[in-house]
């Protein structure tokens, strides 16, 4: 193929491109609820990353806050003047910024667990379908191994084992997490292998590695994709049940588990609002993030696709 | 079929002997041992006298090989806050463990297939799409933050359930059972219903699949044709037909609602193993820890085995042969 012919086909594929893209939107906006769901996640996401700026009071900072205000309901004004929207919990600090942050962290370290997990299962996965073989016995032996035991087991065990603190959790999320992605990129991987364009590439001389993560690693995506998204929700869930427990995060990072653990020896004297809002905020997040990626998997399913 | 279990019963030996070396790894290995096995409150004499009693100045694999025999003895070490041994602690929890997680398999399954039943043949039903809306919640609301709010509805604002505890328990096979006395069961259900709620929306959505695929193959038309009754059709053929994939998934999922109790029982203060692990956790009373999982590993693994059985048995076409498990 010279120069001219290589232009040629490249032209009309230019193009293209931005069909894909526009079918896909325009899949994704056939339910009206994943469309709310994807503002509300959006909303959530700007809160978290905003909330320095939009938060009424900085509740780390112990000069905003005043015991005095401690536990007052909803709507309640504080010494200073300021209106507790959502209340204030046992050191009077205002719920409503408290979530903000919180949700920051729940986020964080939601995606950040997830990213890293995705990372070391798609390269698992990936050598383990290519390699076949005994590897590939090994490495898928391990999974199931792993995934015969339920997630929040092997986190608090291993929580139990190294200690709090937020790179510990992380790595929980991620031990707990890997093996799903593992065993997704391989079988989809398994897929890929077979088919034409694959056994072109080889003709091609190409590089092994080359044809791994130019050539298969692009079609193993969408699969991906998918397990990722609701793999955060577990993630964010996970997180909040491991720090509700005290074995997740330290007091000084409060995540929305750890606001409603503190919530939560009030609850029986009637005091509600430090429980209850971090908890349907924490619900909104893993809720929109669920129906987004029911969402994705319709639009990403080949089998579904008209 | 004899072979099968032979070959499966033997993978499972093989993979407690597998689990127990990482627990070994972890605990003496990455851990400190002395740290982890020995009271903090233990005088340098009780140290020395521990760290030979346990091996610890031989070789690694030598200190497996007896932390083997102790485990195999049933000798999980002892627990510094009750100063009984450890294995006897987890299992007087186990039955209230137990009772919890029958009680929410029952709850999520006298619920679940019903509802998936209907959801499944009305796909367009408002009851069903409101069925569908509550399971798609079910999966989203925390567990835990869920058994906090049944706290404040039922036993802070209503005042109709007790908020934590036991309450009283008869004896049967010399073990203790809440599920025979009305205050026992007031005292179970809401623990039971949090627990179940997230194995409710599992089993609606699994029985509404099936339901939908197995209502458009041809021996559902041919029964209908026949002249049967829609009831009938319904409850011989498709539920029986649905079943298969139903019990695998009750089975697999008996084993995490066991895990899951660790919260129910925490929020809860349900007197089960998992609260019992959660308090161990949190006063460093590691050697109950240790023991927890040993049992918890056996416990798994066991249920794992008899799924697989179950599985063989119930399906024909999948008689596993020469799968090494």
């Amino acid at each position: 193929m010279n120069v001219s012919d290589a232009l040629i086909e490249r032209a009309p594929a230019a193009a293209h491109v931005e069909a894909p893209l526009r079918r896909f939107v325009a899949m994704y906006a056939e339910s009206r609820i994943a469309v709310v769901a994807l503002v509300v996640l959006v909303g959530i996401l700007l809160c978290a990353v905003s909330a320095p700026l939009i938060s009424p009071q900085n509740p780390y900072d112990l000069a905003q806050i005043d015991i005095l205000d401690a536990r007052l309901p909803p709507g309640e004004k504080s010494a200073g003047g300021m209106t507790f929207v959502l209340g204030s919990d046992d050191q009077g600090r205002d719920m409503l910024s408290a979530i903000f942050y919180g949700l920051r962290i729940s986020l964080g370290v939601g995606i950040a667990a997830t990213v890293a997990a995705v990372g070391l299962g798609l390269g698992f996965g990936l050598i383990a379908a290519y390699a076949g073989g005994r590897v590939d016995a090994l490495i898928m032996r391990v999974v199931d191994l792993q995934l015969s035991f339920p997630a929040i087991l092997i986190a608090l065990v291993l929580l139990a084992v190294v200690g709090q603190g937020v790179d510990k959790i992380i790595i929980a999320l991620i031990t707990v997490q890997w093996a799903y992605y593992a065993r997704t990129v391989r079988s989809s991987a398994l897929v890929e292998r077979g088919k034409d364009y694959v056994e072109a590439a080889r003709c091609l001389r190409l590089s092994p590695a080359r044809i791994l993560f130019r050539h298969i690693l692009p079609n193993c995506l969408p699969p991906l994709i998918v397990v990722a998204t609701v793999q955060v929700a577990h993630a964010i869930a996970l997180e909040a049940t491991l720090s509700f427990l005290g074995l997740g995060l330290p007091i000084t990072q409060p995540s929305l588990g750890l606001l409603i653990s503190n919530g939560f020896s009030y609850l029986l004297s009637g005091k509600y609002w430090i429980s209850f809002y971090p908890g349907i905020a924490l619900l909104m997040t893993i809720m929109s993030i669920n129906l987004v990626a029911d969402q994705l998997r319709d639009v990403l399913n080949p089998r579904l696709s008209r | 079929m004899g072979a099968y279990i032979i070959r499966r019963l033997a993978a499972s030996v093989v993979l407690l002997f597998v689990m127990s070396l990482l627990v070994f790894v972890g605990v003496y290995a990455i851990g400190n041992p002395v740290d982890l096995l020995i009271s903090p409150e233990a005088d340098q004499k009780e140290i020395a006298r521990v760290v030979a009693a346990l091996g610890l100045d031989k070789p690694l694999w030598e200190q497996y090989l007896i932390f083997l025999k102790q485990a195999l003895a049933g000798d999980l070490g002892r627990s510094f806050a009750f100063n009984t041994p450890a294995i006897e602690l987890i299992l007087q929890r186990m039955p209230a463990t137990m009772e919890l997680a029958l009680a929410a398999m029952a709850i999520a399954i006298v619920l679940g297939i019903p509802l998936g039943l209907y959801a499944g043949l009305k796909p367009d039903s408002v009851l069903a799409k409101a069925i569908m809306a509550g399971s798609i919640l079910g999966f989203s609301l925390p567990t835990f933050w869920v058994g906090l709010m049944l706290i404040m509805l039922f036993a802070v604002q209503l005042g109709w359930l007790p908020a934590s505890g036991r309450g009283a328990t008869t004896e049967l096979f010399g073990v203790q059972w809440s599920l025979f006395t009305l205050d026992g069961w007031r005292h179970l259900f809401m623990p039971a219903l949090n627990l179940a709620l997230f194995k409710l929306s599992l089993l609606i959505r699994l029985t509404r699949a099936g339901t939908r695929e197995a209502i458009l193959q041809d021996y559902v038309k041919f029964a209908r044709a026949k002249g049967l009754r829609m009831r009938r059709v319904i409850g011989l053929h498709v539920l029986k037909n649905i079943m298969i994939p139903i019990v695998t998934v009750i089975g697999l999922e008996f084993g995490s609602v066991v895990a899951f109790s660790i919260v129910t029982e925490t929020i809860f203060a349900w007197p089960g193993m998992g609260k019992l692990l959660i308090d161990s956790i949190n006063v460093l009373d590691r050697p109950v820890v240790v023991a927890y999982l040993l049992v918890i590993v056996a416990l798994f693994v066991f249920i794992n085995l008899l799924v697989d059985v179950l599985y063989s048995a119930l399906d024909p076409r999948v008689r596993v042969t020469g799968a090494p498990a």
